[in-house]
């Protein structure tokens, strides 16, 4: 028995140096030289100042930009403090927020029907995503604030949408900070 | 549903189907001790080990000695997980400065939880871990929880595939091959993809941006709700930055699928974008919770000499598992009928539609209901969609596969020697039916393998209702539950049927992080693991004993459909028939009162 306890604990430190020490440490290291970028976060930079990584969601709610998905990270949008809401389908609080946002986007856009995801939480809190419907339900609103045709922010949309991975995998979507941040481009260049 | 779902799961499940043979033979090769093409660099590095640890590699265990083996070390690896926890405040790589994980009930917990291979998380990660708890403590019982799964199946189909010995092999030679060829060449790599598709990999203090859009957000107050001026108006606060979490992500991204471990770096897990950024880092990790069960399967055949059986039981896993697909699938795709009808729900070709909260655009419905039932077939327990948000029956597939005792692929190892315990029951109930002593693979199966057989499948019900029994009739239970009406029943039996079969995913509204519920998992997740494994090595250690009985006439053959079906038929009753009252009062009924419009 005095055998086997001090075989596991030197087995514990040995496999605990080899495996949770000097393995993430040479991914670390592979990782830092191989894909800088990706490895780091992809963080996006605007005249030396990091305004945001291009796959973590940012809140946005005046009209002229695109709106993400509702965020129950956190406060909201916290990238350090990633959930949902886990609420059940038959929750009454549920039920009341849906509502409630799905009756000011009704009377912004009563054209169209909402896409289910401009009124639900993502699981992450920090989903960057937004689908193509959702895109397109929010072309007027924006095309209007920005005193621009629609068909304009239509092909904006448009050329941010990635389609599925390989033709095949996931869903279409559409990275909303990058879109929000070449529509400000391309107001600023006119 | 759409033609494009159904063809991804059908993509997946031929993947599975791919990866079973090779695996399987590698994994054959591996613990048999031959040579693979690894040996050059890993051979090495395995004497160097059991040079330090002193291990005899000639030496064979019976398998009391084996099963003391890894008690022992699993203790001694606990006691150290938990300390490392305390003690994180004065360790490296910790640049945001967590002090030690407290309560001392939770780091108790964590550290049962990821010994275990359940990974049930009752913290959120970036805020209480530091990297090198991630790294040292945590990322490390990843591998070393799974490979001690894995060498425990290997040990169950040596005690079969043997003949008239009372060994079952070396425990520290089995778990060191495992460790060294099985999981670790393919996290280097797969970290490696994850790593280039946007997982972060990193040691570096959490990022702060500043807002393209800053904002106003109403103050929160220490009681979680929004803080009121005297009018009655909210107080705003600007917010102009957001704080990034990062850290050593990729590294620890792989083996938790590989391994069937299932905690995530980040509180959100695979649903975290810097986890699991794109819908080919999803395929990639549940291809990788199901590989190895899947290979253990041929790895049966191989070593037992009927590859044949092997697929047998690899079909009733691949059936099984569509079953639980369709369900999950089909029920989300239906959306939520409470929502009222300006929301279109229905699936287009600009959106997913179905249930959404809780959910991820690039993944939609189809990948959602996928890795819910192939984290809760396999004992994995990541997540990348809340499962307390889906629909009743959605969420009742992940708790049903659960209770199934996750044999459907199953957990690295436990997966198999847990379906090995339903196989010996089937081939007992076929030879009670035409009145022989049935055989397994020219083992008798006799009186003492069949009691330790209904051990096993009675503890665990037995554990998982009697302390659902009591939390749901003690406040000390009933005041976690975030979902009143039926799914606060639903909340506290998935807990209990997750921390038993050492899953860790959780129906995640339900307030874990106490001294009752933190206490009582931990402790189930202990039950739920060892409790099992010592009945299940004496079947081994029983059968390896045995006589070889060579087939005859009157032999039920364990390689045909008639035995897949009957495979199905013993995991479908035991299993689900014993939670079913649990379950007509959880999720059913949210399902009927949810159709009648109801809410809580």
């Amino acid at each position: 028995m005095k055998k086997h306890l001090i075989t596991a604990f030197l087995m514990t430190i040995a496999t605990t140096v080899l495996l949770g020490v000097l393995y993430p440490l040479l991914i670390t290291a592979l990782a830092q030289v191989l894909f800088k970028d990706k490895a780091n976060g992809q963080l996006i930079t605007r005249n030396g100042q990091a305004i945001g990584s291009r796959i973590i969601a940012q809140p946005f709610t005046s009209a002229k930009y695109f709106h993400p998905r509702p965020s129950n990270a956190g406060n909201g949008y916290d990238a350090a403090n990633s959930g949902g809401t886990d609420y059940a389908p038959t929750n009454q609080k549920l039920i009341d927020r849906v509502q409630a946002d799905a009756k000011s986007l009704h009377e912004e856009n009563p054209a169209q029907p909402i896409p289910v995801d401009l009124v639900t939480t993502s699981a992450s809190g920090l989903d960057p995503e937004i689908s193509p419907a959702a895109a397109e339900f929010q072309v007027p609103r924006v095309a209007r604030e920005r005193g621009l045709p629609e068909s304009t922010i239509r092909d904006l949309v448009q050329k941010h949408t990635d389609q599925r991975d390989l033709g095949l995998l996931g869903e279409p979507h559409v990275n909303v900070l990058e879109l929000n941040l070449a529509l400000d481009d391309m107001t600023q260049k006119r | 549903m759409t033609l494009n779902g159904w063809l991804q799961i059908l993509v997946f499940l031929g993947l599975i189907f791919a990866v079973t043979k090779p695996l399987g033979v590698f994994m054959t090769r591996v613990f048999a001790r031959e040579r693979t093409f690894l040996d050059p660099v890993l051979r090495p590095i395995e004497r160097l080990l059991y040079r330090i640890t002193g291990v005899d590699e000639s030496h064979e265990m019976r398998w009391t000695e084996y099963a003391t083996t890894m008690l022992v070390f699993s203790a001694v690896s606990m006691l150290v997980l938990y300390l490392i926890q305390r003690i994180q405040g004065v360790l490296p790589f910790n640049p945001q400065h967590f002090g030690a994980v407290t309560p001392q009930h939770l780091a108790f917990n964590t550290a049962a939880s990821f010994t275990t291979n359940t990974n049930w998380q009752a913290y959120s990660g970036e805020t209480t871990m530091s990297y090198f708890t991630q790294m040292a403590g945590l990322a490390f019982h990843n591998f070393a929880s799974a490979a001690t799964g894995i060498v425990l199946g290997v040990a169950f189909i040596r005690g079969i595939a043997r003949r008239q010995t009372n060994t079952l092999g070396n425990f520290w030679v089995d778990f060191v091959r495992c460790c060294l060829w099985v999981l670790l060449p393919f996290c280097i790599v797969g970290s490696l993809f994850l790593v280039s598709q946007g997982v972060v990999q990193n040691l570096k203090p959490y990022d702060t941006v500043k807002l393209v859009e800053p904002q106003q957000v109403q103050r929160v107050g220490a009681d979680g709700k929004g803080v009121v001026d005297a009018s009655g108006k909210p107080v705003m606060d600007p917010v102009t930055t957001q704080t990034i979490a990062q850290g050593p992500v990729a590294s620890q991204e792989v083996i938790k699928e590989w391994g069937t471990n299932g905690g995530g770096f980040f509180n959100a897990n695979s649903a975290h974008p810097f986890e699991n950024p794109t819908p080919l880092t999803n395929l990639f990790q549940i291809f990788s919770i199901f590989a190895i069960g899947a290979g253990l399967t041929y790895t049966l055949g191989r070593m037992t000499g009927s590859p044949a059986h092997g697929w047998a039981v690899w079909s009733a896993m691949a059936i099984l598992f569509l079953a639980g697909v369709t369900v999950a699938y089909w029920a989300e795709a239906q959306g939520n009928p409470l929502y009222p009808s300006t929301i279109a729900q229905h699936a287009t070709t600009l959106q997913p539609g179905g249930n959404m909260e809780g959910k991820e655009t690039r993944f939609g419905i189809a990948n959602s209901a996928l890795f819910a039932t192939v984290t809760t077939d396999a004992s994995c327990g990541a997540i990348n969609g809340w499962h307390d948000s889906f629909t009743p029956l959605g969420g009742m597939v992940p708790l049903v596969n659960i209770m199934l005792s996750e044999v459907i692929f199953g957990g690295v190892g436990s997966g198999m020697y847990g379906i090995l315990i339903y196989v010996v029951l089937a081939v007992f109930i076929a030879g009670l039916m035409v009145g022989r002593t049935p055989e397994y693979l020219g083992k008798k199966i006799e009186a003492y393998d069949v009691k330790m057989a209904m051990l096993v499948s009675l503890v665990f019900p037995l554990i998982i209702l009697s302390l659902a029994g009591i939390s749901v009739v003690k406040g000390f239970g009933t005041v976690g539950i975030s979902n009143p009406g039926p799914h606060g029943l639903s909340q506290i039996l998935y807990a209990f049927v997750s921390s038993a079969g050492n899953n860790g995913s959780a129906f995640g509204g339900l307030t874990v992080n106490t001294l009752w519920y933190d206490t009582a998992t931990g402790i189930t997740t202990l039950i739920g693991r060892f409790f099992m494994i010592i009945p299940m090595l004496a079947i081994a250690g029983n059968l390896a004993q045995k006589k070889y009985v060579p087939p005859s006439l009157g032999t039920f053959p364990v390689t045909t459909p008639l035995f897949t079906l009957l495979l199905i038929s013993v995991i479908l009753i035991l299993g689900a028939l014993t939670f079913f009252p649990a379950l007509s009062l959880g999720p059913i009924l949210e399902h009927l009162l949810m159709h009648v419009g109801k809410t809580f």
